[in-house]
């Protein structure tokens, strides 16, 4: 690192936020209120700025949703108004995963690989009742909402939801570009954090008592975490 | 009695491929039943391939409409066997169409001869009737699972397999921000 390379000078801060640095994997003082830091805030701006009108969705259009979403980029709605107009289909090229319709078990390791083909910084978009939550597919071969598996920055509510809700998470996604994020930092860093605390949430949850749909689970024949698999619990078939 | 009795057509298109019928397997290996005014005939998975061939080679049912399967598993009144593998062949000069219903005892691995050597456009649509109820065709060139994933073990339109699964649909890794 040229840092390094140059002497054993005290790591520099690129970023105004605590913990984030280069060339140190502790958590450091947030920096005092200097000149450079107020410039690394513009420069950090900027690129947001720059972010956030030049989203390049990749369209993982899996049922009737898709359909919605072509109508989003058609010209009565008009997604080019908000800079979010270059659908590519290689996700290489992209930042934006927008998963729009059922995802059945056969598809999330596909789904999964996309995301981690995407180059960072990337964003997701859970669109409509199926994607986030399964919807009325509550069967054994669809994924009750994809962000069991994937990380998701917005969620469409709306079956399919109309094209102003989707234009409307794209704004939201927008000012959470705007609110995150460095020119150094590869996502977001209030979501890492917010990821964090999710993930704690979820271990508590298992290992503590269970929710209402983990009793439904068991009614169901699910297979709990370290427990037996039971053919339709008690129900009469 | 002979096996078209319980039969109500007044005009009988299916009157001459019947006695046919009859008449090359005797009765008692199969019998007619009338729903909806379709003619069905029911038969038992061992004699099932020998019906289809004599409908295919000699009687011009040229055509496999519909291969499908059933489980009756807890069905209000039923007296036959649990699965049902349900045929429907169409005489392409004729137009005649007949329903062939073969049964299938309980049994967590049911067989029933393949017709992909009679109807090779039979090879998909077996495929999924193994996929979804685990009955094996013997003689299918290639006997895999076409809907659900390779490494799925159950058969889920069996009764008996809950609606909601057994978790395979969860069973998978959970990448967060932070691993990607
Ligand atoms: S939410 Fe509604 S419109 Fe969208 S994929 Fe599901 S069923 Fe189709």
């Amino acid at each position: 690192m040229a840092v390094e390379a140059e002497g054993n000078h005290a790591p520099e801060i690129l970023t105004n936020l605590p913990g984030v640095g280069v060339g140190s994997g502790e958590a450091l003082e947030p920096p005092p209120n200097t000149f450079i830091t107020r410039a690394e805030d513009v420069i950090d701006y900027c690129v947001n700025y720059g972010r956030k009108y030049s989203l390049w969705p990749m369209p993982f259009a899996t049922a009737c949703c898709g359909i919605e979403l072509m109508a989003v980029g058609a010209s009565r709605f008009d997604i080019a108004r908000f800079g979010a107009e270059v659908m590519r289909f290689s996700p290489r090229q992209c930042d934006l995963l927008i998963v729009a319709g059922r995802v059945v078990m056969k598809m999330l390791p596909v789904l999964q690989r996309i995301w981690l083909q995407m180059p960072e910084p990337k964003w997701c978009i859970s669109m409509g009742a199926c994607a986030s939550t399964g919807g009325i597919f509550d069967t054994y071969a669809v994924v009750q909402g994809v962000d069991r598996f994937i990380p998701v920055d917005a969620y469409i509510p709306g079956c399919p939801p109309r094209p102003e809700q989707i234009l409307r998470s794209i704004l939201d996604l927008q000012g959470k570009i705007q609110r995150g994020g460095s020119l150094n930092g590869t996502a977001l860093p209030e979501m890492v954090a917010y990821e964090k605390s999710l993930e704690a949430k979820r271990h508590a949850l298992a290992a503590g008592k269970t929710t209402l749909e983990r009793g439904d689970e068991e009614r169901y024949g699910y297979r709990l975490p370290g427990g037996q698999a039971q053919i339709g619990g008690g129900e009469s078939l | 009695m002979t096996a078209t009795a319980n039969r109500s057509d007044t005009i009988d298109k299916h009157a001459a491929t019947l006695a046919d019928l009859e008449k090359h397997f005797g009765s008692g290996v199969f019998t007619c039943s009338n729903f909806l005014d379709q003619t069905r005939i029911h038969v038992s998975a061992d004699r099932a391939f020998e019906i289809l061939a004599r409908l295919k080679n000699s009687l011009g049912f040229s055509m496999l409409v519909e291969l499908g399967g059933v489980d009756y598993l807890g069905y209000p009144q039923r007296s036959r066997p649990r699965y049902e593998i349900v045929y429907i062949v169409l005489n392409l000069d004729t137009t005649e169409r007949l329903i062939v219903r073969a049964t299938l005892a309980d049994h967590p691995s049911p067989e029933i001869a393949s017709v992909v050597p009679l109807w090779p456009g039979a090879n998909w649509m077996e495929r999924e009737v193994y996929d979804m109820y685990g009955i094996r065709f013997i003689g299918h060139p290639d006997l895999r699972r076409i809907l659900m994933p390779e490494e799925f073990t159950a058969f889920p339109l069996r009764k008996d397999y809950p609606l909601r699964g057994r978790g395979e649909r969860h069973n998978f890794t959970r990448i967060a921000r932070s691993d990607s």
